[in-house]
């Protein structure tokens, strides 16, 4: 048995909303993806060839200083619920969470805001988390464990197409950078189609909350870029940075229409999320997603005084089904697992309110 | 602000583009813009390997796919068949043996083929466990590539960012 909790922060450092901006950008992330040379990408590989794709990996990890005081899980060990929590944390794919156990070799790496998945899609997956909006110090973090990585491994490149990748979707750079963005003000104003439509005119991409395929709960979005090849990393940060500042400016404004055409209504709208989250017996998690929103947006707007974007945070992860079940050690049927949640958010908002100014 | 075409309705859709080095843009309202044939949908950019993938299966592709779906990659003895299904090729070598129909494919994806950034440089084959970070002179030389290309674009900022790492490195 693992003992997930053993993994410093939870892998969750990001929560703690200490990075810029993070009333309305919960978090960045920065991936990589690399393949080894002269060995079939994932899905082709054999078992075999898969382990030797992991050793050579090992021997890498245990001597990098990037790696130190780092982690390391073999999914095929993870039990199922374990590995949805690690998925709920978005340190595992949901390709890792549905591996077939004992034949897959798949690991996870985690060191600090660093994680590094291996016999993923691609060999490598290298990815970084930061609090708020903070894409180049995410990727100066990242870029030092390619360099390690890259240093020790044989990786395939191809002069003109760059970085091989499974999905040619990926090849060139292999980045792909996203913030998690919450935006309540356009979903109200109705401003929101237009975003995302000027979004796909410039290169950019959205998703839900849990990437790819995902649907958008809570006014949560991801935005990420769409191409890998053609610019250089800096350029696609850049070019990505320059649009989410521009949407960041959007919701602020489109906040700011709120308060001074509809002040009662949206004071009504936040405090009555906050009601139904502090005294709520049965929640089920879109609901949740959905009042977290109401209030995170009330925070934002300070009429919700004494209640910090940690606690928001740390509500929209432990509330998911996985954490829920980890709380309990059993896995809660549909009626339990809402109660349960409306329990868990009671007590922490409790605890909160509580808590001397 | 008005629409450029028609100048009566209000511009929606800002479209930025850069031709032989120089940015113009047009400001258009929704109705023109469609007209104009601009891709607005947010479908059309979502799923071009899908229809990438699906134009592969039609016979109307010509002969040369015809082929190439029979073809084996040597390496990992992967075909484009295979592809066709999984959307993921079996290895690096594929690019290399299915280089045509890949090229056209980044360019459809990614609007270009040529890789710019970071590039990988093989560890020393025998040398000492701490292998050498990227030499300094490729480095150099993709910094300046990069600055010119910020600078080209009007992108200050960017600029003087490279800049700054180009001292570091100088």
């Amino acid at each position: 048995m693992i003992d997930l909790r053993l993994i410093p922060d939870g892998g969750l450092s990001w929560l703690d909303a200490s990075g810029p901006l993070s009333n309305i950008v919960l978090s960045t992330r920065v991936r990589l993806a690399r393949n080894l040379d002269g060995v079939p990408f994932t899905v082709r590989a054999g078992d075999a060839e898969r382990r030797r794709v992991l050793e050579l990996v090992d021997r890498v990890w245990e001597r990098s200083p990037v790696a130190r005081g780092g982690m390391r899980f073999l999914v095929d060990d993870l039990e199922p619920a374990d590995r949805l929590l690690l998925h709920e944390r978005h340190l595992i794919s949901k390709e890792l969470v549905g591996a077939e156990r004992g034949r897959s070799h798949a690991a996870v790496y985690l060191a600090g805001p660093l994680g590094l998945m291996v016999n993923e899609e691609d060999h490598l997956r290298l990815q970084v988390f930061r609090s708020g909006f903070a894409l180049s110090e995410a990727y100066a973090d990242l870029e030092r464990l390619d360099r390690e990585l890259g240093a020790a491994l044989p990786v395939a490149f191809h002069q003109e197409f760059g970085y091989l990748t499974a999905c040619p979707t990926n090849a060139g750079t292999g980045l792909r950078a996203s913030v998690l963005i919450h935006l309540p003000g356009l979903v109200l104003t109705k401003e929101i189609a237009k975003v995302l439509q000027g979004l796909t005119q410039v290169g950019l991409t959205f998703r839900g909350l849990y990437g790819e395929g995902s649907e958008v709960v809570g006014n949560f979005f991801q935005l990420s870029n769409q191409t890998t090849l053609g610019k250089a990393e800096e350029e696609l940060l850049d070019h990505l940075g320059k649009i989410v500042r521009r949407v960041v400016t959007y919701e602020e404004q489109a906040r700011q229409v709120l308060l001074r055409d509809a002040p009662t209504i949206i004071e009504d709208k936040v405090w009555r999320a906050y009601a139904l989250l502090r005294y709520a017996r049965s929640l089920s998690f879109e609901e949740t997603m959905n009042l977290l929103s109401g209030v995170r947006l009330g925070v934002g707007l300070n009429l919700i005084p004494r209640l910090g974007v940690y606690t928001l945070n740390k509500l929209l992860i432990y509330t998911q089904p996985a954490h829920l079940a980890a709380l309990d050690m059993r896995v809660p049927q549909d009626q339990e697992q809402r109660a349960a949640r409306a329990a868990y958010v009671r007590a922490v908002l409790e605890d909160e309110a509580a808590r001397p100014a | 602000m008005r629409c450029d075409n028609c100048g009566e309705r209000e511009a929606a859709i800002h479209l930025t583009q850069i031709v032989n080095n120089s940015v113009t843009t047009m400001h258009l309202c929704e109705q023109c813009a469609a007209e104009k044939g601009v891709e607005t949908g947010a479908g059309v950019a979502k799923f071009p390997l899908g229809d990438f993938l699906a134009s592969l299966g039609k016979s109307g592709g010509g002969k040369q796919e015809e082929l190439a779906a029979g073809v084996a990659c040597p390496a990992c003895g992967g075909t484009m068949n295979d592809f066709r299904q999984t959307g993921r090729l079996g290895c690096a070598r594929c690019y290399t043996t299915f280089e045509p129909h890949l090229r056209d494919l980044l360019r459809r994806l990614h609007g270009s083929t040529q890789h710019v950034g970071e590039r990988y440089a093989a560890p020393p084959a025998a040398g000492p466990a701490e292998a050498a970070p990227t030499a300094p002179d490729t480095r150099v030389s993709a910094l300046k590539e990069q600055l010119r290309r910020a600078v080209e674009a009007e992108n200050f900022e960017l600029a003087a960012e490279l800049r700054d790492r180009l001292k570091v490195l100088e």
